[in-house]
């Protein structure tokens, strides 16, 4: 599955929110989408699963442009999870995780549809979970069930807005883990907003990094997280340091800038060897 | 072999869904128990007989004229049922209406007026009675229906109308609907205060919801209507379902928000002004019905909505014949009934809800 953005623009009001996008995404691979609050990410991938119309320019999934396909038509191509999903009515997670069924599926649960639930549980480590109540779970589990009605819908491609937002550190390695494998082995795209810029760094294949409405810059974590960017983007000082073969960002603060770090901290000796490569 | 995932898994939901199953049949089955029951209070027929005047009619069987079985029989035909029947019809296309609603707007709080339809059926009826002006040719009695009827529609259409130009989110429409209610209950407050003591009494027990005096003639319209939309939203309750997650998840799901929204919006305006322009506004029976529900069954619409139907026929026909056990200190209006004992019952659920199980 392929998709191609071509000059892209899009505002809710005169005021553009988007300008001038231009990017081809596809293949078996985990893409995290960063940047700053307010720059678009999200806006982004509601133009490209049809939650929002773009006011300018086309998104073409395989050369066809989304706006000529069916809304159920596309909901069998691309899945989306939300930034976060409340409900106030009593759904369990089965039920909850069935409604991503409705693409391909009738009015009735068929016995195949409730294999293709459980079999997503049971990947997600959520399957004990099943019959209880969707609004009775912990932060971690309910991105989880979230995460299994998307992957229900048998995407191609796979819209995730933070999906490790509101996650201690293991569920966000987990659930970002998770992603780059299914990536990987079930064959789908997977674009994921992001704020954790060292998540992304470790599990992405590639990174696209926004500014102002537009792309920064796209590459691999490699080439996309390095302090000038970061200092472009978000304004901040910061160390990229290379670990296990994956960009580290170590924070800086204003204040502490120039403090001279003892030469054996483990900061030094990364930026050192960056430095030396 | 290969590992089949979820095989317990898949025979509890099966099992959780025949509880569902079971949950409706005894509601349908209370129905019928309540029917028989109320046709018998207040009068000198037992229940068995209420059963066999429905049987004899169903089956054509009829009695020499005059003799005490055709007196049974047109009694309890023609006075006790007309209402209970209603009361029937009503409950099930009030409560059907809030499930709707409800997950239409995402919002426990919505019910079938939400959009403003009580204000505009409101309008039809005070404006009938108080100055006998009416949206339609008819006069007399069908001329307050037909009145309320197309005024109903007003408050609806203009929710949707005003939609296409602003966007039809759950926020939008309530925020419209809010706004209508208060213009068209602003004319409806002007009409009563300016007309004279028994206008303005017949204009008051109009609003409250009642179903006495009611007969069979009162019964195709309202019973078409909601068999139609009974039916048809069995049909879209998968797609309800969607909703109930929010605007954005429901598109990504295939779900066309804007057309399916309007679509159960105009269903909504013709069932409940083809209830409401017969019985008056019947409060919160298509609040609290889905809620309970819910509260038993969980929040699939596949199940809530037939629940709904025969729940909402169970309460709105029980609280009648409390209406009919309370009618030696007065005359009470089930729209009152309904209220007062619902309101606590209502709150109790809440209570317990929040003690253990969700309901919001």
């Amino acid at each position: 599955m392929k998709i191609d953005i071509k000059e892209m623009g899009f505002g809710y009001t005169a005021t553009p929110v988007l300008k001038g996008i231009n990017l081809a995404i596809g293949g078996n691979q985990l893409v995290s989408i960063l940047g700053p609050n307010g720059v678009g990410k999200s806006t982004l991938i509601h133009c490209i699963n049809k939650i929002l119309s773009p006011k300018e320019g086309v998104v073409l999934l395989n050369d066809v442009d989304v706006s000529e396909i069916t809304i159920k038509d596309l909901a069998k191509e691309i899945g989306y999870v939300p930034y976060s999903t409340t409900t106030s009515f009593p759904l369990s997670v089965v039920d909850t995780v069935l409604m991503g069924r409705h693409p391909h599926s009738k009015w009735k649960t068929t016995d195949e549809d409730l294999q293709k639930v459980y079999e997503t549980l049971d990947l997600l480590g959520i399957e004990h979970l099943a019959m209880r109540s969707f609004n009775q779970l912990s932060a971690g589990q309910h991105q989880k069930v979230m995460l299994a009605r998307g992957l229900v819908q048998e995407p191609k491609v796979l819209l995730l807005d933070e999906p490790t937002a509101n996650l201690d550190i293991k569920h966000q390695m987990e659930v970002a883990r998770i992603m780059r494998d299914l990536a990987h082995e079930k064959g789908i795209t997977v674009i994921m907003i992001s704020h954790d810029i060292n998540i992304a760094a470790t599990y992405s294949d590639n990174v696209i990094l926004m500014y102002e409405g537009s792309i920064f810059a796209v590459g691999t974590p490699h080439e996309v997280i390095t302090k000038e960017n970061i200092k472009k983007v978000y304004g901040v000082e910061s160390e990229v340091v290379d670990f296990r073969g994956k960009p580290h960002l170590v924070l800086i603060d204003e204040k502490l800038k120039n403090l001279e770090l003892p030469k054996d901290s483990y900061v030094s000796m990364r930026a050192q060897e960056t430095a030396a490569r | 072999m290969e590992k089949t995932v979820g095989a317990d898994a898949v025979w509890a939901y099966r099992k959780d869904v025949a509880k569902r199953i079971s949950f409706i049949t005894i509601c349908i089955v209370s129905v019928f128990f309540v029917i028989l029951l109320s046709g018998s209070i207040g009068t000198t027929y037992g229940f068995w007989d209420v059963y066999e005047v429905i049987y004899e009619r169903i089956m054509g069987i009829t009695h020499p004229t005059a003799s005490p079985e055709w007196w049974r029989s047109h009694y309890i035909w023609n006075n006790s049922l007309p209402p209970i029947i209603i009361s029937v019809i009503a409950g099930a296309g009030l409560a059907i209406g809030g499930t709707v609603m409800q997950s239409l707007m995402g919002n426990p709080l919505a019910d079938p007026y939400t959009t403003g339809i009580s204000s505009g059926a409101s309008l039809g009826a005070v404006s009938a009675i108080v100055t006998g002006f009416t949206f339609s040719s008819i006069s007399g009695e069908m001329g307050i229906v037909s009145s309320a009827f197309l005024g109903a529609l007003i408050p609806a259409f203009l929710v949707i109308f005003l939609t296409r130009f602003v966007g039809n989110s759950p926020t939008t429409m309530i925020l419209i609907g809010v706004a209508i209610s208060y213009f068209f209950n602003s004319m409806v407050t002007y009409l009563m205060i300016t007309t004279d003591t028994d206008k303005l009494q017949e204009a008051f027990l109009w609003q409250i919801g009642s179903v006495s005096g009611t007969g069979w003639g009162d019964i195709p319209l309202m019973l078409t209507i909601v068999v139609f939309s009974g039916i048809a939203v069995g049909l879209v309750s998968n797609k309800l379902n969607l909703m109930m997650l929010g605007d954005k998840s429901a598109k990504s799901m295939g779900l066309d928000i804007e057309n399916f929204r309007t679509l159960c919006l105009l269903l909504l305006a013709f069932l409940v002004a083809s209830i409401i322009s017969y019985t008056g506004i019947i409060g919160f029976v298509g609040l609290i019905t889905p809620h309970v529900v819910r509260f038993i069954i969980g929040g699939d619409n596949r199940f809530v909505a037939p629940a709904s139907v025969a729940m909402g026929a169970f309460i709105l026909v029980s609280a009648n014949l409390i209406s009919n056990l309370l009618m030696p200190i007065g005359d009470i209006p089930i729209g009152v009934v309904m209220s007062f004992v619902g309101a606590p019952i209502f709150l109790y659920l809440i209570l317990r809800s929040k003690a253990g199980r969700d309901m919001f």
